[in-house]
């Protein structure tokens, strides 16, 4: 049962929190999943940390090379922001697809990776962008490739009670880059995804210099698509290698069956018919 | 524990002490009682909690209250400034977006923060800041337009009016227009849902709830709940002290299990507490030994020797036969013959307001019980049996109903409240969580349907024959009722000499089936309607041809054998919307997608037939002030009724149309056991007819006695004597309505009138005669689009006719046409109830999913009146049969669209997408 909520001023102080319950204090940033989790009793806490007045932890800016979103920023910030429709389309539109406006109101980035879904979709799109996160722990500060970052379902290698996301920052698209995200819900929906998967491509003289593509919910992390990127990498940018692309991924790919949600068939060969219709995108083909 | 926080709220500062646990939907409702803002869920799904905290719109029930401090935060009851309407609430009203109201608070507040932000939005724009409120009732086309309609006037472009559907109408109100005259109240979240309501020593209670399909008690043991500090009571079937059982047809449910449980939903034991957190700790100290059963969960299961009995007397609960002509011969005749097999799922009705409700007694014994029920009689019956003291000593009060359709028969929470009271003292009030309404009140009935169809080369329709199970679950509801109404409207709207239909009602370990809007007839229509589109192919006929050439016309009779004298709009409608199928544009698409129009019929019941008593009562009078008050026993569940009670009274008595804002000149009073006569059911489409009746015949006598009076003081004859605008006029002079009040009672008459209006007699359907005194007909088009690649369907347009006989308030049968379709799309494509060994997969919102505001198509209401001599003003009714036809018109749409047949319900992406791939292998 929760006795205390604090809202700490600085990361210092957050940190600090943490640490004296040792353990049963927990970080709360929107709410949107961990107070559902909190009243179904799968989560137990104490002592709620909110990190949502923490000015450190909030914004979006470019700089060394770098695009940074703070880890409080909310879905519908990142989804209006004109730099990230700019320079990472895909992220963009993740971040527009989550939930509803008044999900996307409060919920926040660092939330959805902490969270650990596989499907999560700011996540996916993180994923493709090669993001890394940046966390606050005792021992200062630690930058993890997002492909490190989850462990399994809801599981990830931060410590909610120990530590906290600072932000993510992951390299702008240039001039010869192109993203897409694409998503199957199950008849508009609310909720995570049937599937999702977002991709970035780079082209030079006609062939694909860089594709990253990944897919969720197809294994217990954000699934990252190797075959068919390797494949990609120096093939033609034609109709005939990305058909080829999304069928390394659709075998690559090993998404589970959900009375509910689906049969694994089904969500496999949507693999491909959403990886291809990415990879069209992105290398605007379509 | 507790934190001080202050917030604003609607500008007033508040200075409370909150649990840090609580939500910021608890503080608003709880501690400041702004019950305005509404909790359908409870899980961040539905939106009706919406309030706008520092000009964002956020979901209450979902946002700590902590986390609100310092805020400024506006909910519904702070948009009415100074007793003027917001241009939302006025639009919401006009444009009839409000039906049960309960979604218009949440609905409100999302459009007010968008509009506030952005005066002009696109559909587009509209559409997504509503995505996350659901409404089940209005198929948010209303709600749509009203918003648009209410941006134009915030913008200064002045306000849009809504345009008035159908005909002109030569009457003054009846078929104008007749605003409902609760939706100011409802706009304003000043109407009272049952969990609206407070009272002084207020308990709540909590009901323990069976972990297993078929379990027998072994043991139950509540001592260490009952010591826990704050319980006040805990009940189990011990302390029932009259009939253990309820029923609304037979009594086999218990109000608290005794031996044993046969579904998931059976109540074991209710605890009684000074607050809800303490109800819900002492549940879980309530110590129960089951011995798990065997479990029994399809129809055609439970109807083998060796079966598990969900019931001692077997688990046949009723067979419906019906048998006409000779089917073996006309099949053996037929050019044509073929037979399929159709499954419908378990449906949930998913209205937005759980059930709930409060007792209160008093000194002398009396309880009192609040309620949104659709039978507030017969819950006043069943609560006396069951609590053993007089019906007298009992009165039900209907409050607000947020949306019913079907689910709100059964008693739910009747006698556990007032049991409760009863054994307390005090009030008290329970409050079903999402989940537990998800899993207590019956469902549609899942049906398995074999049917044989038989026809000539030229189209003729010989012979029908059909086998139908249908899955009653564990409790009998209404369930016989129900499958009676697949069995008879088997044959579909069609002249089909040679029937036979054989249908079986099945106890199992499912939650109870029960009424559904349609009442077992949309099951029915997805079986005949495809059959139909089948036949005409192997026929060479399209879909409009062989439904014409069967189509139920006056003087044909219908497969039961009844002869239809009047009232049968059928080929009208296929006539109009062919007509409007055709001047669609139809735009081809290319790539992986594919587009086609798929066509239904439909025809339903209005009023119980069968050989029922039909009846209701009403009343009305003439105030000394001069207003009609009218008060009826029935229940308005959000369809309307109130204003279809109030623009018949107001037609009779003269009065011009009113605005919606307005004061109406005729107040309704519904639904109360203390002060209005009995109304019976707000079921089967048919409160319009008989209690619209009751309303006009107990009009027309105050008339009566009112212009023998004016005759008297004017000097003239009485028949020289109208009623115009609330006087009585003639010959150019004219009397005041509240005048004539007072001259009456000087007199020492009462102007007042009651009437129980009896609906012309019907026999059952084993005899020959009139099964039904009306019937409602339709047709739909549906044009759906299907990505042969995903699978993914969407419906485009949908064009539905209706013959209504006459629409009373043609705003209110649009309201009903586009709600209904947009839960047919839902039935056809979203919507299933999944169960796992009797174990219920969907426990939310989050796994049933309703339509949302971005699912819904273009949709094209055309309203046919072939009246009905009987019905109020030529009315029949028009309740239920607005999402029949939509599934099977879908359904067929598909199947011309990319060549994939669906027998089983819903359609889903994955299967069409597999049976896709097959076609090509
Ligand atoms: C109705 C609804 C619809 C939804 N739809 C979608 C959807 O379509 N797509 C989607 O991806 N998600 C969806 N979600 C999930 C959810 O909204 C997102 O995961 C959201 O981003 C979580 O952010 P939050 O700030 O609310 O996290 P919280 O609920 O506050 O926290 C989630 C978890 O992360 C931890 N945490 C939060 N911030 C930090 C931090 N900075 N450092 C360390 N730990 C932290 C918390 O301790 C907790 O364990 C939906 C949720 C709901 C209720
Ligand atoms: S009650 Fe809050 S979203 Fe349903
Ligand atoms: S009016 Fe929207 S749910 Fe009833």
């Amino acid at each position: 049962m929760v006795e205390e909520y604090i809202f700490p001023q600085s990361i210092e102080e957050a940190l600090e929190i943490l640490e004296r319950y040792n353990g049963e204090a927990r970080i709360i940033a929107g709410g949107t999943d961990l107070v559902l989790q909190l009243r179904r009793g799968e989560v137990k806490a104490r002592v709620l940390v909110d990190i949502t007045r923490i000015p450190e932890l909030k914004g979006i800016k470019e700089e060394d090379g770098f695009i940074w979103v703070g880890a409080t920023t909310t879905h519908q910030e990142v989804a209006e922001s004109p730099l990230i429709q700019a320079k990472a389309g895909l992220l963009a539109k993740a971040c527009r697809s989550v939930g509803s406006l008044q999900i996307r109101n409060v919920g926040t980035i660092g939330g959805n990776l902490v969270n650990a879904m596989p499907a999560a979709d700011s996540a996916i799109a993180l994923a493709a962008l090669d993001a890394e996160v940046e966390v606050a722990g005792k021992e200062g500060i630690r930058w993890i490739p997002i492909t490190q970052f989850h462990e399994d379902v809801g599981k990830c290698c931060v410590n909610p009670c120990l530590e906290l996301v600072k932000g993510v920052r992951f390299r702008p698209l240039g001039e010869n880059e192109g993203s897409s995200f694409q998503r199957l819900a199950r008849r508009q929906a609310l909720i995570l995804p049937i599937l999702n998967v977002g991709v970035v491509v780079g082209w030079e003289e006609g062939k694909f210099s860089r594709a990253a593509i990944a897919i969720g919910p197809v294994a217990p992390v954000p699934f990252r698509a190797r075959k068919a990127e390797e494949y990609l990498k120096g093939s033609p940018v034609s109709p005939e290698s990305i058909e080829e692309a999304s069928r390394l991924a659709q075998e690559e790919a090993q998404p589970r069956s959900s009375l509910l949600r689906g049969s694994a068939e089904y969500r496999k060969d949507m693999v491909r018919v959403l990886v291809r219709r990415a990879l069209m995108e992105a290398a605007k083909l379509a | 524990m507790g934190s001080p926080i202050s917030l604003k709220v609607n500008g007033q500062l508040f200075q409370l002490e909150v649990d840090e646990e609580a939500s910021l939907l608890e503080v608003l409702r709880d501690y400041l009682h702004l019950t305005g803002t509404k909790k359908g869920c409870g899980e961040g799904l539905c939106g009706s909690c919406t309030v706008i905290v520092n000009g964002k719109a956020v979901r209450s029930c979902t946002y700590k209250a902590i986390k609100a401090n310092g805020a400024s935060v506006e909910t519904i009851e702070g948009l009415a400034k100074e007793g003027k309407l917001h241009p939302i609430q006025k639009a919401f009203i006009d444009y009839g977006a409000i039906q049960c109201g309960f979604c218009t608070p949440g609905m409100i507040m999302s459009a007010k923060a968008l509009l506030d932000q952005n005066p002009s939005p696109s559909d587009e724009e509209i559409v997504k800041a509503i995505q996350p409120n659901l409404c089940r009732c209005t198929g948010y086309s209303s709600i749509i337009k009203a918003i648009k309609a209410a941006a134009s006037e915030i913008r200064g472009d002045g306000y849009i009016p809504p345009a008035m559907p159908g005909r002109i109408s030569a009457l003054r109100v009846v078929g104008n227009n007749a605003p409902k005259p609760d939706a100011v109240l409802k706009a304003t979240g000043k109407a009272l849902y049952a969990a609206d309501l407070y009272f002084e020593g207020m308990l709540y209670a909590k009901v323990l709830r069976s972990p297993y399909p078929h379990a027998r008690i072994l043991r139950l043991d509540t001592s260490r709940a009952e010591s826990f500090p704050g319980v006040v009571a805990v009940l189990t079937a011990k302390d029932v002290p009259g009939d253990k059982n309820h029923g609304v047809v037979r009594k086999d449910w218990p109000v608290f299990a005794m031996d044993k449980v046969r579904y998931v939903g059976d109540a074991i034991a209710m605890v009684v507490a000074e607050s809800e957190k303490i109800a819900a700790q002492a549940l879980e100290l309530i110590e129960v030994d089951y011995e798990p059963l065997p479990v029994v969960t399809s129809p055609q299961e439970a109807l083998k020797p060796d079966a598990p009995k969900v019931h001692e007397g077997g688990n046949l609960l009723k067979h419906i036969s019906i048998r006409r002509g000779n089917v073996e011969e006309a099949f053996a005749q037929a050019d044509l013959v073929v037979e399929r097999v159709y499954h419908t799922p378990t449906y949930e009705h998913a209205f937005l307001e759980p059930e709930a409700g409060v007792a209160t007694i008093d000194q002398e014994g009396n309880i009192t019980v609040y309620v949104g029920s659709q039978i507030p009689f017969l819950d006043r019956r069943q609560i006396a049996e069951s609590l053993a003291i007089p019906e007298e000593k009992v009165r039900v009060i209907g409050t607000y109903i947020g949306g019913a359709f079907g689910g709100k028969e059964d008693i739910s929470v009747q006698i556990h409240v007032a049991l409760a009271a009863l054994k307390t003292g005090r009030p008290v009030k329970l409050v079903f969580s999402r989940e537990e309404s998800f899993r207590v009140h019956p469902k549609r009935h899942a049906t398995t349907i074999r049917l044989k169809t038989g026809a000539t080369k030229d189209g003729r329709l010989l012979a029908l024959e059909a086998e139908i199970y249908g899955d009653a679950g564990a409790y009998a509801s209404l369930s016989e009722h129900v499958m009676t109404r697949t069995a008879t409207h088997i044959s579909g709207p069609y002249q089909i000499p040679n029937v036979k239909v054989d249908c079986y009602a099945v106890y199992t370990n499912n939650p109870p089936s029960g009424a559904f809007r349609g009442f077992g007839v949309p099951q029915a229509a997805f079986a005949i309607e495809s059959q139909m589109d089948i036949m005409a192919e192997e026929l060479g006929l399209s879909p409009f041809e062989i439904r014409r050439i069967n189509a139920l016309r006056p003087g044909t009779k219908t497969a039961l054998g009844q002869l239809l004298e009047e009232s049968v709009g059928l080929l009208e409608t296929l006539d109009r919307v062919e007509e409007e199928v055709k001047r669609t544009e139809f735009i081809p698409v290319e790539g992986s997608k594919r587009r086609a129009w798929g066509i239904a019929c439909a025809m339903k019941n209005v009023g119980l037939g069968g050989g029922a008593a039909d009846k209701a009562g009403a009343e009305v009078e003439v105030t000394e002030e001069g207003s009609v008050i009218v008060r009826a026993g029935a229940a308005d569940l959000g369809g309307g009724l109130s204003g279809v009670v109030a623009a018949i009274a107001a037609e009779e008595f003269g009065f011009n149309s009113w605005k919606a804002w307005e004061t109406p000149p005729v107040r309704v009073i519904l639904a109360d056991t203390g002060s209005t006569l009995d109304g019976g059911p707000t079921t089967a489409s048919r409160q319009s007819f008989i209690t619209g009746n009751a309303v006009r015949i107990a009009a027309r006598q105050v008339k009566e006695l009112l212009a023998r009076i004016a005759a008297e003081e004017l000097d003239v004859s009485p028949d020289k004597v109208a009623f115009e605008g609330g006087f009585a006029k003639a010959e150019g002079k004219a009397i005041p309505l509240g005048e004539l009040a007072s001259i009456a009672r000087k007199q020492g008459q009462e102007a007042r009138a009651a009437c129980i209006y009896e609906a012309p007699a019907t026999v059952p359907i084993t005899q020959e005669g009139p099964h039904h005194f009306a019937f409602g007909f339709a047709t739909q088009a549906a044009l759906v689009e299907v990505d042969t690649e995903t699978g993914e369907v969407r419906v485009l347009k949908v064009i539905a006719a209706h013959d209504v006989g006459k629409a009373i308030s043609p705003l209110g049968v649009v309201g009903q046409i586009e709600g209904g379709v947009v839960m047919g799309i839902g039935l056809a494509l979203k919507e299933e109830f999944p169960l796992k060994d009797g174990v219920p997969l969907a426990r939310g919102f989050r796994d049933y999913h309703i339509p949302r505001a971005k699912d819904i198509p273009e949709i094209v209401p055309i309203i046919v009146e072939s009246p009905s001599s009987q019905g109020p003003f030529g009315a029949k009714g028009i309740g239920e049969i607005p999402s029949i036809p939509t599934p099977p018109a879908i359904v067929n749409a598909i199947y011309k669209a990319c060549g994939v047949r669906f027998y089983e319900l819903p359609v889903k992406s994955q299967i069409l997408r597999e049976k896709l791939c097959q076609k090509l292998t």
